[in-house]
């Protein structure tokens, strides 16, 4: 099933993703201070750190969903103007899953833009989205609320909806948070095929013990930058010491 | 009762009147453009910024009564009070959507904020128009309560034609709706321009509520755009569809209650419409397809 062709063209080269000096602060407190990463032009990133260390306001702040101070470009360009080249991919709490809407809608969501103002979907969207959702295992739920789906399931039509924007450089916050043994072979395996495409996947991710074999680059984040780099490199129990304040082992 | 019975049948079937006949159909066309509207307030939770507005329209319509007293002209003139009562909501929504933005405040406590500053204002200043002796006061009864026979069929034609105009924006911008709706953030990183597609929803039922003032008077032009949307929900699990059975179950309201109104000589139209509103939410509340409670226990 998973060995479908993509339905989405190979994205275009875009650039290097760069943060520049990045600061966030939420009522005068600061979550995020002085960032500055280089991300890798492809492949997949993790980005690790304790609770509350500013992962997931990180990818807020490079998205622009969040105010900050500091620079953020994608092949030297501002990512407004990089807008397409980015696909979001939120943690699955943040919506309302009794939303009146199926599988299907929401993936097609995906496409919003697309047609244009004032226009319907059409057919051949409405069959991009069924590809879509085929390829993250879910063809047989497109006609499905929702709500009425397990965890995993809703984090596969989240998924398929940032694959449906067919962009270089994808964030996911927390996408293999609760989900079920099937759901996580899915998703990693999209992962791998993005990875080949030649995309860049950057991935808030809580499970320090599989970083190794998941992802080639990491990124340690505790409010700033504690180490970045290929995983042999950075991902090392000093840095990890240093971002999460007691030693550990991986 | 075969009395009552009679004239209802002829109402219905507009039999009953030009000036009837047209203050129905411009009743069915607010009720279908306020439950498609009122259905992505829903959504987007933010079904109370409607009832902000429209308790927000009192001190516009008190002050238009005022302005017109002392300028020596007919305050009943529909004009006047609707036209402070459109200002008024519009000022409403600003100040709501201003205040809402502050990080400090959030969006319901300056829905909240608006509504009881809007109808304090509104109350203080009804107060004075009561001191005067300005002759009686009709047209400022009818928005306060509702009357479909005290309409114009001027009137009842500019309401079909904003009722017209919110249901071509909503056909229009569907899919935009639905993606903002059911997730913000998304939506703003596709490019969608959040704010302003928040602020059209926020628009359009206001415009709706001050066009159902005369008709429903500003306590309960809300609850056509409320109880509708909230009924339509029980019946399907699609945005567009739901859409679409709000705008039916506010048609009917509104085409029910006014032609009950119009039959029961001492009942007012605004009360009549949330009341058929109301049995229609009750049914939808139980037999609704989607999840009804009758669906849920089977």
């Amino acid at each position: 099933m998973l060995a479908i062709t993509p339905p989405e063209a190979l994205a275009p080269a875009t650039g290097r993703l760069a943060v520049e000096g990045l600061s966030v602060a939420y009522r005068g407190v600061p979550v995020l201070t002085d960032v500055t990463w280089s991300a890798p032009l492809s492949g997949l990133t993790a980005i690790v750190g304790p609770n509350g260390a500013g992962k997931s306001t990180l990818i807020k702040a490079i998205l622009g969903l969040v105010p900050s101070t500091g620079r953020v470009t994608i092949g030297g360009q501002s990512v407004a103007a990089m807008r397409d080249a980015t696909a979001y991919v939120p943690q699955r709490a943040t919506v309302d899953w009794d939303f009146p809407a199926t599988a299907l809608d929401v993936v097609l969501q995906g496409m919003v833009r697309e047609p244009g103002w004032f226009r319907g979907y059409g057919r051949a969207r409405r069959e991009r989205a069924l590809a879509l959702l085929d390829r993250v295992g879910l063809a047989d739920l497109a006609g499905r609320q929702i709500g009425q789906m397990s965890g995993g399931q809703q984090q596969r039509v989240f998924l398929a909806r940032g694959l449906a924007r067919n962009a270089a450089i994808l964030f996911l916050d927390e996408p293999l948070a609760g989900v079920d043994a099937a759901s996580e072979r899915i998703i990693l395996d999209v992962f791998d095929a993005l990875d080949r495409d030649g995309r860049l996947v950057v991935c808030v991710h809580h499970d320090l013990g599989t970083v190794s074999e998941r992802f080639a680059d990491v990124l340690v984040l505790n409010k700033t930058v504690i180490a970045a780099g290929p995983v042999p490199e950075a991902f090392t129990p000093q840095n990890l010491a240093r971002a999460y304040g007691v030693p550990l082992t991986v | 009762m075969d009395a009552v019975l009679a004239q209802l049948f002829a109402v219905v079937t507009f039999q009953a009147g030009f000036n009837t006949t047209v203050v129905m159909l411009g009743a069915a066309a607010l009720g279908c453009a306020a439950g498609a509207a009122g259905t992505f307030a829903m959504l987007r939770r933010r079904a109370l910024v409607s009832d902000a507005v429209a308790h927000g329209t009192l001190p516009g319509i008190a002050a238009a009564f005022l302005l017109a007293a002392l300028l020596g002209r007919a305050p009943r003139e529909a004009g006047w009070l609707m036209g402070g009562a459109g200002i008024a909501a519009l000022v409403s929504l600003l100040a709501i959507e201003w205040l809402g933005r502050r990080p400090r405040v959030g969006h319901d406590t300056a829905t909240a904020a608006v509504l009881a500053a809007g109808f304090g204002l509104g109350l203080a200043l009804m107060s004075v128009v009561q001191t005067l002796a300005i002759g009686r006061q009709a047209g400022l009864e009818s928005l306060l309560f509702g009357s479909a026979a005290g309409m114009l069929p001027g009137e009842a034609q500019m309401m079909a034609g904003l009722a017209l105009l919110v249901l071509v924006v909503i056909a229009l911008l569907l899919k935009e709706f639905s993606a903002v709706a059911f997730d913000p953030d998304f939506a703003a990183t596709v490019g969608l321009p959040v704010a302003r597609l928040d602020a059209l929803v926020a628009l359009v039922c206001a415009v709706v509520v001050v066009a159902a003032l005369p008709i429903a008077g500003f306590v309960l032009a809300v609850a056509l755009v409320v109880i509708p949307p909230a009924a339509a929900r029980f019946w399907s699990d699609r945005a567009g569809t739901v859409v679409a059975i709000a705008a039916a179950i506010g048609s009917v309201s509104a085409f029910a209650g006014a032609a009950l109104s119009a039959v029961l000589k001492d009942t007012p139209t605004g009360p009549a419409i949330v009341l058929v509103a109301a049995l229609l939410f009750t049914l939808s509340l139980v037999f609704g397809r989607a999840r009804g409670l009758l669906r849920s226990a089977a």
